[in-house]
């Protein structure tokens, strides 16, 4: 079973594989994470839920529903 | 000379600096309305580019790409894939922000497709510049083949330039970016017969999109999602493959274009800062002082114009009524119109407060972590994060709270929003509330430390607060909704506010109140004022006589005379005859029918209840509490021989002003922010019902 951002922790980098929803996939590309592109995992909102990533130098917050569905390398 | 007149559409994403530019190009001619349809700010301004040319500027929503999610971005889609649409622009002006080029260049590429004519204004160079990066902008212009024009929309630099620009003669770059795919080129040369498209890429996005195109007819939309099914087009399997291939080219342009990489570490301020601000202590602590400051300036400041708003109307009115001849033109004139339009003015000083806030709040990038911090709790009611500052705000007024939940992009979390603010409690309930609980609740202290009174009040503001939270609840589940939630979300680097914008939104809010919403509220408290003002002629005229001969052994004031006339008129009018008809209904929840008037008086704003029942309990003043206190106290009911205002009947009150929607103004603002009177008649009819059975129960049980 591949990673996912969710499962990442503050600080760490990966690299993005794929997204397992289409609709939140599309959404996620036009904002720039393209399979390829490294993704950095900044912190969490206090309750652990949404969380903030890097990715290009754009800081984006992200639910961690959402986070689920982006496949990582590392 | 002939002038010349172009319509340019400013776009790009969130946060480039749209507004500012905006604001640069157009100064103060500006119209604010909504897109037609949908209540999305439409912002539309002229400018004069040069000696022969003037320019319509439309300011569109801030969008990533041409693929909508949300109302904001439907409408960009819409102008852009219809060219018959009135603002469908001459020009473009694409803003890119130049600390992130990559992800602005997404929608200029597809615009390259569309073949519109389009100008790169590239802002934020200085912030660009400090983070190490140097773009080489002849070379970005020569591959895009199009303008690139260097700005500053902070402080307007580059505004002469990019003028020029735009007078001048423009031509869409002769480059496109995407190959549509062999297997689709059938189908996409099929609809471009058939449309009369002029571009293959416009075809194809009536292909990607068919629900969107609502100019269409819906048997021409059908006839697109036929053939698409015919000819195999998947729209999300291509889409993404079209998303990729841009950046493709993006990532290409940008190696070429940018001199130096950036910094690793330039945003370690910002990162600093949000490791404050979204902590899991400070965070809250910070986010809640914050409120507590919006709430508390909503509350107290702006209680002092108006107050002074108060009073100068106050004074016309009278000065009207002494100086006009009479007749009921001039009262109407100097009674009903003049205090209305006051009901109106004395909103705005709350809703210039809260809109400052707000725009301070968006401007420096705050309000995104707000919605990062609040996102999980709200989003557990069918709340957003954003709807946290509606919520508070609501504590002081529904009205500008209301106006404030445009913020929320999701359509049905909006919509919650502005259906469970109302519950919140406002500071028009307060005047009620204090009479009511200081008339029936004894001045002790619990455990001799906590005020019996101050309890019961905060009680009350919990109710409100609960009603609220739940009714959101349960509208998660009733509202069937096809928009998927999402928080995807760019968390904006932290700067400091622009004042002029925030200047901008606060005028632009205010018009939208006043002259949107103010009328519904003029007309409804004229027909209150007459309601009140006018019964059946005779009982009317006989008034003076009838209190002259009751109160002839009496040997009262003049004063006191005139405010039993007063009692007299107000029983006999309408309104009066109202409160009648309505107590067989009220009755189970303890009212008789002079709490009826006032309930119907409430109408007009809740705090009006305190006013009515000093006329009708002929008190005259109403600024003097212990006075109306005293007098509530004395109130016989007839049935029971006993007070009129006991426990049973003030907590049922209570509760009834907690929970019903009284409030005409309210209504208006909701009408105008849902587009119709669906939902303000089903908040009415659910707010009152609710109130009515729980003042019910109250007063049943307690009795």
């Amino acid at each position: 079973m591949a990673k996912n951002v969710a499962e990442m922790i503050p600080g760490e980098t990966a690299v993005i594989e794929g997204f397992s929803d289409e609709q939140i996939g599309l959404k996620l590309l036009e904002m720039g994470l393209l399979p390829g592109t490294a993704i950095r995992f900044n912190f969490s909102a206090p309750f652990g839920d949404p969380i903030c990533v890097s990715v290009s130098d754009v800081d984006l917050s992200l639910r961690k529903e959402e986070a689920a569905t982006i496949s990582i390398l590392n | 000379m002939e002038e010349k007149r172009i319509k340019i559409a400013l776009t790009g994403k969130p946060n480039s600096g749209k507004s500012s530019l905006f604001n640069h190009l157009t100064g103060l001619n500006q119209k604010i309305g909504n897109f037609p349809g949908v209540t999305v700010d439409k912002r539309i301004g002229a400018c004069q580019l040069d000696d022969s040319t003037q320019a319509e500027i439309i300011d569109l929503p801030g969008i990533y790409s041409l693929y909508p999610r949300t109302l904001d971005e439907k409408v960009v889609t819409e102008i852009f894939s219809d060219q018959k649409n009135n603002l469908y622009p001459d020009k473009v002006v694409l803003i890119a922000d130049a600390t992130n080029l990559k992800n602005c260049l997404l929608l200029l590429t597809q615009l390259m497709d569309l073949k519109i004519p389009t100008i790169v204004a590239l802002n934020m160079m200085d912030l660009a510049a400090k983070s190490g990066l140097s773009i080489d902008v002849k070379k970005l212009s020569a591959s895009l083949d199009m303008p690139v024009v260097m700005i500053n929309a902070r402080n307007g630099h580059g505004m002469y330039e990019l003028k020029n620009k735009l007078a001048a003669p423009l031509k869409a770059s002769s480059k496109s970016v995407f190959q549509i795919e062999e297997e689709i080129k059938p189908v996409v040369a099929k609809i471009k017969d058939r449309f009369h498209l002029a571009t293959d890429y416009e075809a194809y996005h009536f292909l990607q999109q068919t629900e969107n195109l609502i100019f269409l007819p819906q048997s021409e939309r059908d006839y697109i999602k036929a053939t698409a099914k015919e000819h195999q087009f998947f729209p999300h399997k291509y889409q993404g493959a079209e998303t990729i291939m841009r950046y493709g080219f993006i990532q290409e342009l940008l190696n070429k274009a940018i001199v130096k990489p950036s910094h690793k570490d330039w945003k370690r301020v910002s990162h600093g800062i949000d490791s404050v601000l979204t902590h899991k202590v400070f965070g809250y602590v910070i986010f809640f002082s914050v409120l507590f400051l919006i709430f508390q300036s909503i509350f107290a400041w702006a209680q002092i114009p108006m107050d002074f708003i108060d009073t100068s109307f106050a004074q016309l009115s009278n000065l009207l009524s002494r100086e006009l001849p009479e007749g009921p033109f001039f009262e109407l004139l100097s009674q009903g119109i003049v205090p209305g339009i006051g009901g109106i003015v004395i909103f705005i000083p709350q809703i210039a407060i809260l809109f400052a806030f707000i725009a301070i709040l968006e401007e420096t990038g705050y309000m995104a972590r707000v919605v990062f911090l609040m996102d999980k709790f709200m989003r557990q009611f069918g709340l957003n994060g954003k709807s946290v500052v509606p919520l508070m705000s609501g504590m002081a007024c529904a009205i500008p709270a209301i106006m404030a939940t445009r913020t929320i992009d999701n359509w049905k979390d909006r919509l919650i929003t502005i259906f469970v603010t109302p519950f919140m409690s406002c500071s028009a309930r307060l005047p009620v509330f204090t009479i009511l609980v200081a008339l029936i609740i004894p001045d002790t202290k619990l455990f001799g430390f906590f005020n019996y009174q101050g309890l019961v009040l905060m009680g009350l503001y919990l109710l409100g607060f609960f009603a609220a939270i739940f009714s959101a609840l349960a509208l998660k589940f009733i509202i069937k909704t096809t928009e998927r939630s999402f928080l995807i979300m760019e968390l904006p680097t932290y700067r400091m506010p622009k004042w002029s914008n925030v200047g901008y939104t606060i005028v632009e809010k205010t018009k939208t109140f006043v002259f949107e919403a103010g009328k519904v509220i003029l007309a409804v408290s004229v027909i209150l004022w007459v309601l009140a003002s006018y019964g059946p002629i005779d009982e009317m005229n006989s008034a003076k006589k009838i209190v002259n001969e009751e109160t002839a052994i009496l040997n009262l004031s003049e004063g006191e005379i005139q405010n039993r006339i007063a009692a007299y008129k107000l029983e006999h009018s309408y309104a009066g005859k109202l409160g009648k008809t309505i107590e067989p209904l009220i009755k189970p929840l303890g009212f008789d029918w002079k709490i009826g008037i006032a309930l119907v008086s409430s109408f007009a704003a809740r705090e009006v209840f305190v006013s009515t029942i000093a006329t009708i309990y002929s008190i005259g003043r109403t600024d003097d509490q212990p006075t109306v206190k005293q007098r509530l106290r004395q109130e016989i009911n007839p049935e029971t021989g006993g007070p009129r205002y006991t426990p049973p009947v003030g907590m049922s009150l209570l509760v009834f002003y907690t929970f019903a929607m009284q409030c005409m103004s309210t209504l208006a603002v909701v009408k105008r922010e849902t587009k119709g009177w669906k939902w303000p008649l089903i908040q009415l009819l659910y707010m009152t019902g609710l109130a009515y059975l729980s003042a019910l129960i109250v007063f049943q049980v307690m009795s």
